[in-house]
């Protein structure tokens, strides 16, 4: 579909018109999981002894597991940004399913251990522990999902058709922000027991 | 940012990963050595919290190429951190308090500290007893 590109730049900024948007919506989810990381931490020194004791059911190896496919998937997205200044089609497409195929894991494991916890009995009613961590879990992968949609609709709508390479390096920086969402959620609800 | 030269992408993504392993270690150390008090929350901080930020930075810095990019974008985020600590420290003042003008948290430590261990020990009660019953059952299954 032809379309007539309206604003590309930003000549005050210097910067690229969907960059910058992407700045934006990363400035506004700092203060959405910058609040809930900061009322669980508040939380947590107010009633520490009972949020230790729920916070020590929680599976350190499947967190471990999921910082490590993020991680990853953050370096992934990285070649496929270079490969995409490369103006290399099918390099750029096979990076992004690799980070695709990694966001795929942490939400497999993810699924895994809700339904291992809620077998357990441990549900979003179960205490303010339980509340937080299905919340700030829930929040995070839900973004994880949609990196991975828009993922799949810039690697198969853009970048197959040779158009709009700079689309790969706006969804990377969303990306490693989901990423280090992740690197501050995991030793608050897997570590510091 | 196509002109910038590109870091080494897999030196900071080992150096990630050897943080992260530090992170998983240092407050596991701090359990097997059997740290209490002030040097299990320094242990646990430095290694688990403290190791964040540096990863956090790492990211930022070379993966998202805050370090390259134009001014601007370090003063967003800046900013909305900046909101998020005027929200953080408008509301704490209230919400660290148990009561206050005209109100009394119901809530109780003790209480909760109690539910949790009187949850923690029907579970265990339950498992033992399901797998008693497992137990019952193949010894049945066998005879």
């Amino acid at each position: 579909m032809a379309h007539q590109i309206v604003a590309t730049g930003r000549s005050r900024t210097g910067i690229p018109t969907g960059r910058l948007a992407v700045w934006w919506i990363i400035g506004s989810e700092i203060v959405i999981f910058g609040g809930l990381i900061a009322t669980y931490l508040l939380n947590r020194f107010n009633h520490g002894p009972s949020w230790s004791a729920e916070a020590a059911h929680t599976n350190t190896f499947i967190g471990a597991a999921n910082t490590f496919w993020l991680l990853t998937s953050s370096l992934f997205v990285v070649f496929a940004h270079a490969a995409s200044e490369r103006k290399d089609a099918n390099k750029t497409r096979m990076w992004i399913w690799l980070t695709i195929m990694l966001g795929g894991f942490f939400m497999g494991f993810k699924s895994y251990e809700y339904a291992t916890e809620i077998l357990h009995g441990y549900t979003i009613f179960t205490s303010n522990f339980w509340s937080f961590y299905y919340l700030a879990t829930g929040l995070h992968g839900f973004h994880v999902l949609c990196g991975m949609v828009i993922m799949a609709i810039i690697a198969e709508n853009d970048i197959k058709n040779e158009r709009n390479w700079h689309r790969v390096e706006n969804i990377g920086l969303y990306w490693h922000f989901v990423d280090i969402v992740w690197i501050f959620l995991f030793p608050l609800m897997y570590i510091a027991k | 940012m196509s002109g910038h030269k590109h870091p080494s992408y897999l030196k900071i993504y080992f150096t990630l990963l050897i943080l992260f392993i530090i992170s998983v270690l240092g407050p596991e150390m701090a359990h097997v050595l059997g740290l209490e008090g002030v040097s299990r929350a320094l242990l646990v901080l430095s290694t688990a919290f403290g190791i964040a930020i540096w990863k956090a930075y790492l990211v930022c810095a070379y993966f998202m190429h805050l370090k390259v990019e134009k001014i601007y974008a370090p003063y967003i985020l800046l900013a909305c951190l900046s909101l998020l600590f005027v929200f953080f420290f408008g509301t704490a003042t209230d919400a660290m308090f148990a009561n206050g003008h005209n109100w009394v948290k119901k809530y109780s430590e003790d209480k909760a500290l109690a539910e949790v261990i009187a949850r923690d020990e029907h579970h265990e009660d339950d498992h033992s007893h399901s797998e008693s019953h497992n137990e019952s059952h193949s010894e049945e299954k066998s005879h």
